[in-house]
This record gives structure tokens, sequence and C-alpha cells, in this order.
């Protein structure tokens, strides 16, 4: 078997602040596509302020379906299409190659300019030419990662997308400081959207990637909030005794479904965001937990332990008989549906000790393990649906991981100093 | 369970007796105080006979009461039979000073997910409360709250670890 280890350590132009995620690539696909990417056309003397060829290079190497060829060993640097000279690529076997340009209009603003070219046959199969302002220009090299990639797999691409995390530091005499944060996919651009010396969990995207509701201890007890992520405006949406946890959106963005343990057992319950009222979903005496909503709103899966051990169960979302989803292993917890709603994604453990990510094909109900790594959590489907971002142990904490939804391709997203955990993949940016 | 309770019940009675003069004192040390509106309202706050087992090495209670940490099996919220004792003198305590609240923060160890966790320390806590209250305490002298892995007492991924961290602790 080919191994692809490729050390990928991003490097850039643009500091690495603080909390920062550093993706590394352990394994990716057999037999994926050889691409070449040319560095950009410049227009200007000084550095570039975005060095767009190296982050495409870098989109495409940690999806694990390219094989971005090394910039050393580019045979020519052509930045205009009557430059490439195809049989020197056709002589390489390269037969996917994107060039482009970055051109300075002001102060501020630039243009960017891509194709991806096919060499073999000579044709241009994507391309476009599209002013950006400097704060979008790593945006618009994902875009045409995106791009790329939808031409040559035939999956829409999601590296113009953002996650949000949790992250945890020690600030001594027994004290933490918990961040929720969001950053670009591939760990860029981190902002820490808030800061807690209690801790942090359970944050979940809404459906227009506008808002993110989360749980917070800052009230000494579990309480939901949910907050806008340009305004930073926040408001507490549940703080009952008891537990308040475990918000997920419904697709339609109107409703929340979360745990509250109000009424002395912790049960599904919907809450109408516009009025803040709840329905009760569940009434069972077992724990019932981790709710999330089937991709056509249809329906509610969540984490039960009414057979006696932890399994998940799927209801209407208007309440009713709940159906066990899940037989294998003495483990199953919180679910994620995969975006084209087939599959779900969950926690499970199989009677060996260890955590691990599970992948559960909901036609036949045939269930496989996806990770090699222990004491995994969290985990959430791009939403292309091609990777499962998830939360796993290291020996001094926890870092995040990603899978491909097939299992073939792994990474780690490592941070300097600290723990960093529940991953969340937010929604596409465009329509 | 008579057995443990009336002896303790007793106790309890003398030792509430034998205090005051105790407490008196320390009010009587407050006003001479720099600042004694701070000592006041600390003293004032506390019921008269109440602390004392909690805090008196002499009272025979005392010992029990200090043990404050109640320890779970994997994956269960049943106190086991070595922590009857221990819910026994924190009742007796609690019935004896209706005044007093008491935390019971439930946690649980790192495996499996977050939310299932933050569940099961509740339960185990809901467990403690429940033992609390057939043993006479008022419900409204009990709070619970369940912090599930969030607040591990070891950071070690194995069972030395974990054992230490799923278990319900008993907060004045």
């Amino acid at each position: 078997m080919k191994r692809l280890l490729l050390l990928l350590l991003l490097m850039s132009h643009i500091a690495i602040a603080e909390d920062a995620l550093n993706i590394i690539i352990d394994e990716g696909v057999e037999g994926a596509l050889p691409i070449a990417v040319i560095p950009f056309g410049w227009n200007q003397d000084t550095l570039e302020p975005v060095d767009m060829a190296l982050t495409i290079t870098n989109d495409l190497a940690r999806s694990g379906r390219f094989v971005p060829m090394k910039e050393r060993d580019l045979p020519q640097r052509p930045n205009q299409f009557d430059q490439i000279n195809f049989k020197d690529w056709r002589l390489l076997g390269m037969e996917n190659l994107v060039i482009g340009n970055l051109v300075q209009t002001g102060v501020g603003t630039y243009e960017v300019e891509f194709r991806l070219v096919n060499t073999f046959n000579g044709r241009q199969l994507a391309g476009f030419r599209i002013p950006a302002p400097i704060t979008q220009l790593r945006r618009t090299a994902h875009r045409i990662s995106d791009i790329i990639f939808e031409k040559l797999t035939g999956v829409r691409g999601a590296f113009d997308t953002r996650i949000a995390y949790i992250t945890v530091k020690e600030m001594g005499q027994n004290k933490k400081q918990y961040n929720l944060l969001i950053a670009d996919a591939d760990g860029f651009n981190p902002q820490v959207l808030l800061s807690s010396q209690e801790p942090l969990l359970s944050p979940a995207w809404s459906p227009d990637g506008k808002r993110i509701a989360y749980v917070s201890f800052e009230s000494r007890n579990s309480a939901i909030w949910v907050q806008d992520i340009l305004t930073g405006a926040r408001t507490r949406v549940a703080g009952n005794k008891g537990i308040n946890s475990a918000p997920a959106w419904s697709p339609d963005g109107t409703r929340l479904a979360m745990t509250l343990s109000k009424d002395g057992n912790p049960d599904i319950y919907i809450m109408h965001l516009a009025t803040h009222t709840t329905q009760q979903l569940t009434f069972n005496r077992a724990i019932d937990t981790e709710p999330v909503w089937a991709v056509d709103g249809s329906k509610i899966a969540f984490t039960s332990d009414r057979g006696g051990s932890a399994q998940i169960y799927e209801s209407s979302a208007i309440g009713g008989e709940a159906r066990r989803l899940t037989f294998e292993g003495n483990y199953n917890a919180r679910p994620r549906y995969s975006p084209d709603g087939k599959a779900m994604t969950m926690v499970s453990s199989r009677n060996d000790g260890r955590y691990r990510i599970a992948y559960l094909e909901l036609s036949s109900g045939y269930s496989s393990i996806l990770t090699n790594t222990n004491l995994d959590e969290s985990p959430s489907f791009a939403p292309n649906g091609s990777m499962i971002i998830y939360a796993t142990a290291t020996r001094t904490g926890s870092e995040l991981a990603a899978v491909s939804a097939d299992g073939t391709v792994h990474q780690r997203l490592a941070m300097q100093g600290g723990e960093v955990r529940e991953p969340a993949w937010g929604p596409f940016l465009s329509p | 369970m008579n057995k443990y309770l009336v002896p303790l019940l007793v106790l309890l009675v003398v030792v509430a007796g034998c205090t005051s003069s105790k407490t008196k004192s320390d009010k009587a040390a407050g006003t001479t105080d720099a600042q004694p509106g701070a000592v006041s309202s600390g003293v004032a706050s506390q019921p008269s006979t109440g602390m004392d087992a909690l805090t008196d090495p002499s009272n025979p209670l005392y010992n029990l009461l200090q043990e404050r940490v109640i320890y779970f099996e994997y994956n269960e919220s049943e106190i086991q039979e070595q922590y009857r004792a221990v819910i026994e003198a924190h009742a007796t305590y609690l019935s004896q000073n209706p005044q007093t609240t008491v935390t019971l923060e439930g946690h649980a160890d790192e495996r499996g997910s977050r939310e299932y966790n933050l569940a099961l320390g509740e339960r185990r806590a809901m467990a403690v409360e429940q033992q609390l209250t057939v043993l006479g305490v008022a419900a409204s002298q009990i709070r619970t709250v369940s912090y599930g892995e969030e607040r591990p007492i070891s950071a070690g991924h194995d069972e030395s670890s974990w054992g230490l961290n799923r278990r319900v602790e008993i907060i004045y």
C-alpha cells in the first residue's frame, strides 16, 4: 500500500496566530490525482499578500484526493495559457495544470485570475477572473480549490468553509481558559468568539453559518447560548435547573433541539427560537441526549441508554416512538447525519475499551469503524460529506483530526500549546 | 439505617449545645477586627451551630464528614456500599442543620461523548441526592450540578485517572 506521508506544515506570509491549527496529512488515498499548481504571476516587486498557489496546493493535498507536484520539480512556470508547453507536461504524465495571476489594482484591491487546464487535450476546464479585496484573497484561493476539486472529482469542494472548535489552556493556580473559536477550514484566520474560565462545549452552527449555539458553564451550571458571529451579540436561550445542553439547529434555523433535565431527567426538547417556548420530544426515564436533525427536518436522532447501554435512536421530529439504529458495539453516541442524509457518524466502542469514529449506512444498517485513534469524540461532517472532523486524545490533551468518509484519508490538525476539542464543521459559505 | 442515625443524631444535638459559646467568642473577636463588616457578615450567613461538625476535629462526625467524594464504577450511578456511612453522616448533619445547603457536583471520566457524560454526571449527583432525601434531608437544602467530563481531577488517559474522575463531590 502506498502511503503519502506528506508532511505539509503550512507556511504562509500570514503569521500563524495563537490557537491556529497546523494540518498534517498522515495518509492519503491510493490513486490520488497528480496536479501541478504553478506559482501565480504577481505584478509588484513587493512580497505578494497571499501565496495563492501554495494555498491551493495545500487545500488539494489536504483532501487526500490529489498529489500536487513539488515546486522544485516544475518543468516550467507559465502564467498565461499561451506560455504553456503542453509537450513537456504530457511527457511527465501531468494531466492537470493550474495557472493564474494576482494583480494589484489599487490600494488593498486585487484581481485574481486562474485557469485549470488539461494538458493532454490542451483545453481549459475551468477559470475565472474576479476582483478581490485583500481580506478576501485567501477565500478566493479556497474557491479556486473548490472549483478544481469539483471539476476533477465530481464532488463539490468544501475548502471555502469554516470550522468552530474549543480550546483549553492551563492558566496556572488550577485555572483554565476556555475559548470558542472559528477558523477557516485549513486552520487559518482563527477568531475567538468567546473566552471563559468555566467550561464551554458543544458548538453548533446555524444552517446559514451566521450564528453559533453552545453550552457555557459561566453561571456555574450548564446553559445554552446563541451568539451572532459578526456582532458578537449573545442570548441565553436555556438556563433551567439541571442540564441545559446539546443544542442542535433545525434545518430551517427556526428551532433548536436540546437536552434539558429541568423535570428531573435528561430528555430531548425542541425550542422555537422566536418565542423561546419548548415542547418535550422524549419522555423516557433513561438518559436521552445529543439530538440532531435529519437533513430534511422530519426526524431527530439522539443518544439514549434506555436499552441499558448508550445507543443511537431516531424518532419523528414531532415525537412518537423511537427506533433503535445501532446494534454493533456496547456504546454508540453523539450521532451526526451525513449531508446527503444517507449515513451517520458517531462515537462507537466495540467491547474493546476503545472509543472511535464510526460510519453507519442508514439503508443497510452496515456500520464500520473509520479511525485508528482512541478516545475519539465529536465527529462532524464537512458540508460536502467527504471528510469527518473529530477530536482525539493525545498524550498531553487532545487535538483535532479528520478522516474521509470512506476511511482512506487521515489528517491531524495540531495546535501549539493547549488542548483543542469539539470541532464543528460549518455550512457552505456561498450558496 | 436507624442503627446509625439515632446515635449520630444524639451526638449532634450534644455538639450543637456545646458550640454556642465558641460562636459567641468568634463574634466578639469580629467586633474588634479592623474590618468588622466583613467578619460579622461571614458569621451571620452561617447557622450558629452549623459548621462545627464539619470543622471541629473533636466532633465524632468530623472524620466521616471530611469524606466529601463518592466514587463510581464505569458508566454506573449506583452508590457502592462502602460509602453508606459517609452519606449517612452527611444526611445526619444536614437534617440537623436545615439552614445549611449542599451542592452535589457530578462528574464522569473522559470516555465517550461529552454530552452523554454530562447526563451521566447528573445521574450520579441525583443518586446521592436521592439517598440524602431518603435519609430525611429536605430537597431545598440540596443543589445538584453536573460538569460531565469537563473537570477531571486527574488528566491521565488510564483507569487510575478515570477512577478518580468518576465522582460526586459534596460541597458545603
